[in-house]
């Protein structure tokens, strides 16, 4: 049997039959890691010795690859960063001791765009992830190592980041289930700060039921991160065997659907997305969310602000990379900084400083806070009429390394996941086709706030209509 | 508004090659030109959204616990003299 190929619960259920053992999974992995990784990139580091380590410790739980901004306790973090190469954790994040007492174990680092900006993993300082679909094509960012180590089978799950997108759409560009949890869902401690007011650490999966799974395993109140209200964490996955779309109120935003940019043939993924939901029952709405087109100049606003003032930690004295041609510590700021940071982290740090300084703080962050709360109240209004909305997840499939290089052309990817993000309700990218040239397409679909069960069920019932991403695959391979 | 992309980076503390300020100069006057698309909106009398979702403050009890290990703090230091960072000096004029 190809143990990489599994998803969380089959591999689980294996483990309960005492057919296999954290230990062969990890071996599986690291087989896995050794065969392909050279070809699509996914991981910036593994260390098999620690993971088997923890297997070993315990036989029971499921290994799960760790996007390199997440703190594992003896790992590096690199942010795929060259500010932070060579920096070893001193401790394991919250997410990372949850996964750890609920049944699983960190197992290899995964590229991403460095600090968690981008859309395509291009811009990692440390290395290139290729789409496991078609190696000439990106994975998406900033998720881009998770959703290629799932996409391309060389892990069973892994955990990303959204800030604007970077779990949704990479999920969408490599076949995987990606969810963002509701902000406050899941704790950052433990995770490399990009934007306070959004990140979110969620699953990146095979099937909805393994994100059911992981999701539980990582969300709850943690003392660390004052963002985490003590809701109770419901049994997502338990919930999963009576998800129906019967019945089930799907909203379709009218903003989300004319836009110029929306690729055809994920137009028509998504159209068939939504006639199959009908199909099966559900009652489909026309909602509006009238602030949609200034989400992403609110998004480029707040969150490079954000960023400006979270990266002014990495100055090169208590970590990361100090320049040698520091005379004195002024120079040891700016030249550190300089040969640090990338082109892309340099711009939305400049951006960021920018609309924050004095004279524009009221025209451009002030005014930016003051519009994200009328595209929230846009939310909270279509929820008071439907359960979820469903809308396309990325404006087109994967993209060719190298085909976006304007920074602002490049930002328009994240068009459909940043509304969601501003707002902080939860969201997730589920397969549901592929293109004629074999590129796979995720549709998404937005939850109100914690209404993550709510929002799971209805991926759930999704997915068993239209298939997983096996069959999804296997149906556009006899074609 | 112009940005001065220059002055903007100084404040940052980024010293950007001549190269570089050339290629951001326009990038981010493109950046600064399609975010003051937010200047159509009215918003007056709409509170300003600070956090992903309205929340409460969240206290816990402020007891004494045992912090990181002095090593492990300082194991990742680019440069250290026993239990602190070493840095350039800092006052001009001062014995190093």
């Amino acid at each position: 049997m190809e143990l990489y190929k599994l998803g969380i619960k089959e591999a689980q259920d294996l483990i309960a039959k005492g057919e296999v053992t954290s230990t062969d999974l990890v071996k599986a992995v690291a087989d896995r890691y050794r065969a392909k990784n050279g070809e699509i990139g996914a991981y910036l580091t593994f260390d098999e010795e620690a993971a088997l380590k923890l297997a070993a410790a315990n036989p029971t739980a499921v290994p799960v690859a760790i996007k390199d901004l997440i703190n594992v306790a003896g790992q590096p973090c690199t942010c795929a960063s060259k500010i932070l190469k060579g920096y070893v954790s001193p401790y394991d994040a919250t997410v990372v001791r949850n996964l750890k007492a609920n049944g699983f174990i960190p197992c290899g680092r995964v590229n991403m765009d460095e600090f968690a900006m981008g859309s395509s993993t291009e811009n990692s300082g440390l290395g290139v992830t290729r789409n496991p679909y078609d190696l000439t094509r990106v994975p998406g960012g900033s998720s881009g190592g998770s959703a290629a180590a799932v996409g391309g089978d060389l892990c069973l799950a892994a955990l990303g980041t959204d800030t604007g997108g970077s779990i949704r759409q990479p999920a969408s560009f490599c076949n995987c289930v990606g969810v963002k949890p509701s902000y406050g869902r899941v704790s950052r401690f433990g995770v490399t700060a990009f934007a306070s007011s959004l990140d979110q650490v969620g699953p990146m999966t095979k099937t909805v039921e393994d994100a059911a799974i992981l999701l539980k395993a990582l969300a709850g109140h943690d003392e660390m991160d004052g963002t985490t209200p003590d809701e109770p964490v419901p049994d997502y996955a338990a919930e999963l065997p009576r998800a129906t779309l019967k019945g089930l109120k799907v909203g379709l935003p009218k903003e989300y659907f004319n836009v110029a940019g929306l690729d055809p043939e994920v137009k028509r993924i998504t159209d068939a997305a939504v006639a199959a939901c009908a199909a099966a029952g559900a009652e489909i709405t026309e909602v509006s969310l009238p602030h949609t087109e200034y989400a992403m100049a609110v998004y480029y606003i707040i969150a490079p602000a954000e960023a400006s003032a979270n990266l002014a930690r990495f100055d090169g004295v208590r970590y990361g990379h100090r320049s040698a041609a520091a005379k004195d510590v002024y120079s040891l700021y700016v030249k550190s900084r300089a040969e640090g940071f990338g082109p892309e982290v340099k711009r939305r740090i400049i951006m960021g400083t920018y609309v924050l300084s004095s004279g524009y703080y009221d025209a451009y962050y002030g005014r930016a806070q003051k519009v994200r709360t009328l595209i929230t109240r846009d939310f909270d209004a279509a929820f008071g009429q439907v359960d979820v909305l469903l809308t396309p997840c990325a404006p087109t499939p994967a993209f060719r390394l190298g085909e976006l290089q304007d920074p602002l052309t490049m930002y328009l990817n994240d068009l459909f996941t940043i509304p969601s993000a501003l707002a902080g309700v939860c969201a997730a990218s589920v397969p549901a086709g592929f293109t004629r040239a074999g590129l796979p397409v995720g549709v998404q679909f937005i939850g109100g706030a914690f209404r993550e069960a709510t929002l799971l069920k209805a991926c759930k019932a999704f997915e068993d209509c239209v298939g997983t991403r096996d069959t999804l695959h296997k149906t556009e391979e006899t074609k | 508004m112009k940005i001065d992309v220059g002055y903007v980076a100084e404040l940052a503390r980024l010293e950007l090659t001549d190269e570089e300020r050339a290629v951001f100069q326009p990038q981010l006057e493109n950046i600064v030109k399609y975010v003051e698309k937010i200047s159509e909106v009215d918003v007056s009398g709409v509170e300003p959204m600070m956090h992903g979702r309205a929340l409460v403050n969240a206290f816990r009890e402020d007891t004494v616990r045992p912090s990181m290990d002095r090593d492990a703090a300082l194991a990742n230091a680019p440069a250290r003299v026993g239990e602190e960072f070493l840095l350039p000096k800092i006052v001009e004029g001062a014995e190093s």
